[in-house]
């Protein structure tokens, strides 16, 4: 994931002050530099990982509590609550399941989509503004673009375990038939690093937070849990709101879980599609978050 | 003489079309001390970031360990220790885990950094502050704790951006101290500073900066001998009479200086100006002599004074 910073073939030091040819090694301490930069340029986003997990470690009654707390609240109130009072005839063209089977997948993608959310935007300008953290850790032998990728390594060691308790919740709760139903935890992750790398990108770009980051939520992150045919199959919504559910990744994420999940019936090229385009948010914001904290960093 | 260590060559720094750094050149040798002193603005610390190459330069060459920080960004800073103007200690870690935590950035095994960690919190005289949050430490503790954290890879060259600002005098001299002792081991140091006794405590040769640009060079001594001269008499004679008082001192000393609240009369012999002010019936209201300073250098070379 660290990569090579900058274009490094044609830099031999010329005319460096041993006077030494194109050839041969260059001066004692830039021997020595470069050898002491060899481990933090191959291993730099873990090194960036391991110290932002120490950070979560500080909330980390906070993070086990919502990971064991959402899916059995949520499970329970939706799935057992809910359920009773909603037709079961949801699951989709053809397909009968339960209501608590269908809900289920969406609720594991949301519950992705929170972390995301919670860890890629305050955190991310507290570490520019209120803890400048990237600032000191740029001062080291870790270049920008590896601190992207150890933040994103960091929340994924928060996601994934929080979203295999979920799925663990699912099956006791019932409400996962398929056999590679499994596959829905890697739906959701997918959900979760596709809409958390495209705030990350955005968040890094803001200068000071004046309710921009509290306004996203309420009007962006918000509707789309709403309109993801997250507790009804969009079909149900009018037409003219559908275009909603296509262009969020979490109805994406969603459906693709349910396909996993308890083989929700939809033409192979959709599935594919689902893929594609969560893929697609990721390395959009992904490089994006790369671009806009080198730029930021490099003052 | 050995290799520098550092050699920048018109190096500057643009911001738009505003030269924070412009155009400056100044070599440093290993195991020296070397200082840039300047007033707010000068782009000192500009000048650090470009030579922490974490800041590319805008034109010029810059040269870190005989390498160029646009293409060897990560080893240049795998041998820097960085104290930035501003603190920028992790304040949700305990005071030790930054230490820990900063130097597996050099690759550094767990077990060299967690040894290196107590060596240097005692360094750092902050033993009892191990499982302190950052939070919790007085401003000379955190300045401290990041100095320690800079030596986390055993730099061999030491940014100091400010290293003292803020600190009361007793912080100050434990921190003058420590960097003695670093200099004595070899680190070679560059600091920055708007205080000339630190400059002239710390440095073996200082660039005074002003406007982006390198006005005087030298070590603190030198640049004295040679843009001032021995003694200062410093005369008062309220602030509503000075600028009047000052046309009457034409001819006496070497030269003479008015700011607002004082006249400063530069001379070989401070106690004999103070004489033939008052055969002229001329009394201040207070009068003193002493050393001439960087300070009167700076006013020197730039006609303000260092500290406004
Ligand atoms: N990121 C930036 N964008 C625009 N201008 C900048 C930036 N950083 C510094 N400057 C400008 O460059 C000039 C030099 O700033 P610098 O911080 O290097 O000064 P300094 O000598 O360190 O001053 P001080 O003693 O106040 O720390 C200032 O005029 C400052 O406004
Ligand atoms: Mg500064």
């Amino acid at each position: 994931m660290s990569g090579t910073e900058s274009p490094r073939g044609g830099s031999v030091a010329a005319g460096s002050a041993s006077g030494r040819g194109a050839q041969g090694p260059q001066s004692e301490m830039a021997r020595a530099a470069i050898a002491a930069g060899t481990l933090p340029r191959r291993w730099g986003a873990l090194y960036v990982a391991e110290h932002r997990t120490r950070s979560m470690a500080a909330y980390k009654g906070t993070i086990i509590a919502t990971g064991i707390g959402n899916p059995v609240v949520y499970l329970f109130a939706l799935g057992v609550g809910l359920a009773t009072l909603v037709d079961a005839n949801v699951g989709g063209a053809g397909a009968t399941v339960s209501y608590l089977t269908f809900v289920a997948p969406a609720l594991l993608a949301s519950a992705a989509v929170t972390i995301a959310t919670e860890e890629f935007s305050y955190p991310i300008l507290g570490a520019f503004k209120w803890n400048p953290t990237f600032f000191a850790i740029n001062a080291s032998p870790i270049s920008p673009r590896q601190i992207v990728d150890g933040q994103m390594l960091s929340v994924l060691v928060r996601m994934v375990p929080s979203c295999i308790v979920y799925f663990l919740f699912m099956l006791v709760f019932g409400a996962v038939p398929s056999p590679i139903g499994w596959l829905s935890i890697l739906a959701a992750v997918a959900t979760g690093m596709a809409v958390g790398a495209v705030l990350m990108s955005y968040v890094s770009t803001l200068q000071t937070d004046s309710g921009q980051i509290a306004l996203l939520m309420r009007f962006g992150l918000t509707p789309m849990f709403l309109f993801s045919g997250t507790f009804f199959p969009l079909a149900q919504l009018p037409a003219y709101l559908q275009w909603i559910g296509w262009i969020s990744p979490l109805w994406h994420g969603t459906e693709l879980g349910r396909v996993f999940s308890y083989g929700a019936p939809e033409p192979i090229w959709l599935t594919v599609a689902h893929v594609l385009y969560l893929a697609a948010w990721f390395v959009f914001g992904w490089l994006a978050s790369r671009r806009v904290t080198a730029r930021r960093l490099n003052k | 003489m050995p290799a520098p260590v550092i050699v920048a060559s018109d190096l500057t720094k643009k911001y738009k079309d505003f030269a924070a750094v412009d155009g400056i050149s100044f070599e440093v040798a290993p195991g020296e001390s070397f200082g840039l002193l300047g007033p707010n603005g000068a782009g000192k610390s500009t000048t650090m970031r470009m030579v922490g190459a974490v800041s590319t330069r805008t034109s010029g060459d810059l040269r870190i360990l005989d390498l160029d920080p646009n293409d060897y960004g990560p080893e240049i800073r795998s041998q820097l220790g960085v104290v930035p103007q501003a603190d920028n200690l992790d304040v949700e870690l305990k005071a030790r885990d930054n230490l820990v935590v900063y130097g597996r950035y050099f690759g550094l095994p767990r077990k060299v950094v967690q040894q290196r960690a107590d060596e240097l919190m005692a360094f750092a005289q902050l033993e009892d502050k191990v499982k302190a949050k950052v939070d919790d430490l007085s401003g000379g503790m955190k300045r401290r704790l990041t100095i320690a954290r800079a030596l986390i890879n055993d730099p061999r060259i030491l940014l100091l951006d400010e290293p003292t600002t803020g600190l009361d005098p007793q912080a100050r001299h434990i921190l003058w101290d420590r960097l003695f002792r670093l200099k004595e081991q070899g680190t070679t140091l560059v600091l920055t500073t708007h205080y000339m006794d630190e400059a002239e405590q710390l440095c073996d040769r200082l660039v005074v900066v002003d406007k982006g640009s390198i006005m005087a060079e030298g070590s603190p001594a030198a640049l004295i001998r040679q843009y001032s001269s021995r003694e200062v008499l410093e005369v008062r004679f309220g602030s509503d009479r000075n600028e009047q008082v000052a046309e009457q001192l034409a001819g006496i000393g070497e030269r003479v200086e008015v700011l607002p609240d004082r006249i400063l009369v530069y001379s070989e012999d401070g106690e004999a100006e103070l004489n033939h002010i008052t055969e002229l019936g001329l009394h201040p209201l207070t009068s003193l002599v002493r050393r001439s300073s960087l300070e009167d250098v700076f006013l020197r070379l730039t006609g303000r004074s260092l500290i406004e």
